[in-house]
C-alpha cells in the first residue's frame, strides 16, 4: 500500500474533485473551525451530490458479486466433479484474494485500462474466494445420508445436485454471498483507482481527505449500503429455507 | 414411450430376486467383496441377509438396485436382468430403505414420500392420494405431512422412510439395517409394525442386518453368510436353529440358540399348568380340596372374577377363613396372552420376579398358568433341540 500516496493520488485528484471546491464564497462557520468533525449544513446542502456516486457504487457491487457468484458457483461444481481440482481452485482464489486491493487496481490499469470494467474484474476476483469456499461448505455439509437415500431411490447425478445437494447447502452458499457483498461495499469505495467512480471519489480526493464531513458522509453510505445488503440476504435466506425455522423435537 | 410409462407407473404385486453367480470385485481389493452368489428369493418373502461386519452382505443387497455394479455374473428381478435398464430408472421400481433414513431435511414428510412418484412423473391428485395412502399405511396421523423431517421423532421418520420407498408400490424392496438405528424398546414395536405390515402387502424384500435376533424374527429365510458373501446356510429360522449348517453358523447363531427358539413360539403352543380358579365366596375346602389334585400343578389357587378375568393370587391366609375373600393378599403379577412370544413372555416373568402368570384368551379370562419351570423345561427337552413341534409359523400379528 506503499504506492497509495505516490502515484494514485494524483491521478485520482482529478477525478475525484472535492465538492468543497465548487463552492463559491462563502466558507461555512463549521468548516472554518479547525477541530471540527462533522459539519450537518454541508452535509444537508451537499447530499444531492453523493447521488451518483452511490448509484455506482451500488452498480459496481451487484454486477461483481454476480459475475464472481457465477464463476465461483462454476467453480465449485467443477470441483465437487472432479475432485483434484478441488485444492488448486481454493488456492488459486485464495491468491486472488491475497493482492492487495489498491495494488489490484493499479495492476489492471495498464492491462484493461480506466474504466468501470477494471473494477468490476478485480472486485469480482475478490468474492471467487468466499463464495467458492462457502459453496463448496455447503455441499460438503449435506448428510451422506440424504445423498445415499437419494441415490437408490433413482435421482440421476443432476437430481441429486439439484434438488438434494444444492436446495441443502443454501445457507452457506447465501452466507458465502453475504460476506462476499459487504466487503464488496467497502472494496468497492477503492474503485475510484481505477477511475470508476463509486463512494471513493468523495473520499480520496486531495481535498477531502483535509475534509471529515465528506469522508465520513460517504463512508456512513456505504455501510448502510452494506446493511441494506446484509438485511436482504437474511430474508432471502430465511424464506429459502423454511425447513431451518422449524423446531427440532 | 407411453407403454414404458405405463409399466414404471403400476407394478404392485411382488417379484422374485435371482443371485447368479454374482460377484463384485474393488479394484483395490485382491479378494471379491462377493464371490459368485447364487441365491433365490422367492417373491413376497422376507429374506434376511445376515452375518459378521465385512462379510458382504450390504454390497450383496446393492448390487439388486446397483448402487453397487456387478463386476460378473447378473441379478434378476422377477426375471430380468437389473443390467437391462440404466442404474436410476431401475432404481425407482425397486423400494430402498437405509439406517440412517435419509429423510430429505429441506422437504415435508409429503414431499418426501412424493419423491418417487414425481421422478415418475404422476400427477398431483394421484401423488396426494398416494401419500395420504400410505401415511396411514405405517400409522402416522396426516397433520404431520406438512412438517418437516426434523420435527418428527426417529420412529416416525423411520416409518415415513418405509413409506417412501413403498410410494410408487415397488415389486421389490431393499432394507440396510433399517432398525439399527432406533431404540431398542421401539426397535421391537417397529419390527412388529413392519411384520403386520408386510402381511399385508407381501412384497419381495431383501433385508440386512448384522444381529441374528432380528434376523430370527424378521425373515422367512435367512441366508448366513460368512465372508466374500459365501452363503452358510439359507433356510427357515426354526431350520437355522435347529439344524445349523456347520459350525460357522452354530458359532453365529449362539450357544443360547435353544432360548433364540423361544421367539418362534408363541404362549399357545406350549402345554399350560392349570391352577384351581376361584370366585368370592367360594367355599375354600372346595378350593383346597382342588389344590391337592394331582392334575393340578400350581400350588396356589388364581382368585378370579364373574367372567374369569385374574384378580390376585390367593395364599393359605386367605384360604383360612370359610369362603375365599373378595380381595387376595398376594399380588397378580404379569399377565399373559395367548399371542404373546414365548420370549417376551419369560422376559415378563422374570422381570417380575414370578414364577406363575395367569395366561388369558383375547376376552381376558384365564386359560391356563405358565410358569418358569415349563419353559425350562422345555429348553431341556430334546423337543427343543429337535423337533419340529416348534416350527410354527413366524409371528405376524
Amino acid at each position: 500500500m506503499t504506492s497509495l500516496a505516490a502515484t494514485p493520488l494524483a491521478a485520482v485528484g482529478e477525478v475525484g474533485k472535492g465538492f468543497i471546491h465548487e463552492r463559491t464564497g462563502e466558507t461555512l462557520p463549521c468548516q472554518a473551525r479547525p477541530n471540527h468533525l462533522f459539519c450537518w449544513d454541508w452535509a444537508t446542502e451537499n447530499i444531492h451530490r453523493y447521488g451518483t456516486p452511490t448509484l455506482q457504487q451500488f452498480e459496481l457491487t451487484v454486477i461483481s458479486v454476480l459475475i464472481g457468484f457465477a464463476i465461483a458457483f462454476v467453480l465449485a461444481l467443477l470441483a465437487r466433479r472432479f475432485r483434484l481440482l478441488q485444492w488448486p481452485l481454493l488456492a488459486g482464489t485464495g491468491i486472488l484474494f491475497a493482492i492487495p486491493s489498491v495494488a489490484f487496481f493499479l495492476l489492471l490499469l495498464p492491462i484493461t485500462g480506466r474504466g468501470r470494467e477494471t473494477a468490476i474484474i478485480a472486485l469480482s476476483a475478490y468474492t471467487l474466494q468466499i463464495i467458492y469456499r462457502n459453496v463448496m461448505q455447503g455441499l460438503a455439509n449435506v448428510p451422506e445420508s440424504a445423498k445415499q437415500a437419494a441415490r437408490g431411490m433413482g435421482l440421476t447425478d443432476r437430481q441429486i445436485l439439484w434438488k438434494v445437494e444444492l436446495p441443502l447447502a443454501i445457507p452457506e452458499i447465501i452466507g458465502g454471498l453475504r460476506i462476499a457483498t459487504v466487503s464488496t461495499v467497502a472494496i468497492a469505495t477503492l474503485a475510484v483507482f481505477a477511475h470508476a467512480g463509486g463512494l471513493g471519489t468523495q473520499i480520496y480526493s486531495e481535498a477531502n481527505l483535509t475534509f471529515p464531513t465528506a469522508i465520513i458522509l460517504a463512508g456512513g453510505i456505504a455501510m448502510l449500503m452494506a446493511l441494506a445488503f446484509d438485511v436482504v440476504f437474511l430474508t432471502v435466506q430465511r424464506f429459502a429455507t423454511p425447513w431451518r425455522r422449524v423446531e427440532a423435537v | 414411450m407411453p407403454a414404458a410409462e405405463a409399466t414404471e407407473q403400476s407394478q404392485g404385486g411382488a417379484s422374485s430376486v435371482s443371485y447368479q453367480g454374482a460377484t463384485k470385485r474393488y479394484d483395490d481389493a485382491s479378494a471379491p467383496a462377493v464371490d459368485h452368489l447364487d441365491l433365490e428369493v422367492e417373491a413376497g418373502e422376507i429374506c434376511v441377509l445376515v452375518g459378521p461386519s465385512g462379510c458382504g452382505k450390504t454390497t450383496s443387497m446393492r448390487m439388486v438396485n446397483r448402487t453397487v455394479e456387478l463386476t460378473e455374473g447378473d441379478i434378476l428381478v422377477g426375471g430380468e436382468s437389473v443390467k437391462r435398464k440404466d442404474g436410476p430408472r431401475l432404481r425407482r421400481e425397486i423400494g430402498y430403505v437405509i439406517q440412517q433414513i435419509g429423510l430429505f431435511p429441506h422437504r415435508t414428510i409429503a414431499q418426501n414420500i412424493a419423491t418417487v412418484p414425481q421422478l415418475l412423473g404422476w400427477d398431483k391428485d394421484r401423488i396426494r392420494a398416494r401419500t395420504a395412502e400410505l401415511l396411514e399405511l405405517v400409522g402416522i396421523d396426516p397433520e404431520l405431512s406438512d412438517r418437516y423431517p426434523a420435527q418428527l421423532s426417529g420412529g416416525q421418520q423411520q416409518r415415513i422412510g418405509v413409506a417412501r420407498a413403498l410410494a410408487a408400490d415397488p415389486p421389490v424392496m431393499l432394507m440396510d439395517e433399517p432398525f439399527g438405528a432406533i431404540d431398542p424398546i421401539n426397535r421391537e414395536r417397529l419390527q412388529n409394525e413392519f411384520l403386520r405390515l408386510q402381511a399385508d402387502i407381501r412384497k419381495t424384500i431383501l433385508f440386512v442386518t448384522h444381529d441374528i435376533d432380528e434376523a430370527i424374527k424378521m425373515g422367512d429365510r435367512i441366508a448366513i453368510m460368512h465372508e466374500h458373501g459365501k452363503v452358510e446356510q439359507y433356510a427357515t429360522p426354526a431350520e437355522i436353529l435347529m439344524a445349523p449348517a456347520n459350525e460357522f453358523v452354530e458359532d453365529f447363531v449362539g450357544a443360547d440358540r435353544a432360548l433364540k427358539r423361544l421367539s418362534l413360539m408363541r404362549v399357545r403352543d406350549i402345554n399350560l399348568w392349570k391352577a384351581p380358579l376361584a370366585r368370592a365366596g367360594r367355599p375354600t375346602s372346595e378350593v383346597r380340596a382342588e389344590l391337592d389334585r394331582p392334575d393340578v400343578e400350581v400350588p396356589y389357587a388364581l382368585l378370579v372374577d364373574d367372567r374369569e378375568r385374574p384378580r390376585g393370587w390367593l395364599t393359605a391366609r386367605d384360604l383360612a377363613g370359610d369362603t375365599v375373600p373378595a380381595t387376595a393378599d398376594a399380588p397378580l403379577g404379569p399377565v399373559l396372552e395367548t399371542g404373546d412370544v414365548m420370549r417376551d413372555a419369560l422376559a415378563d416373568l422374570l422381570q417380575g420376579e414370578s414364577m406363575y402368570a395367569p395366561v388369558t384368551d383375547h376376552n381376558g379370562a384365564v386359560v391356563g398358568i405358565l410358569s418358569v419351570e415349563i419353559i425350562s423345561e422345555f429348553l431341556g427337552s430334546p423337543e427343543a433341540k429337535t423337533d419340529e413341534h416348534a416350527a410354527v409359523e413366524r409371528p405376524r400379528d
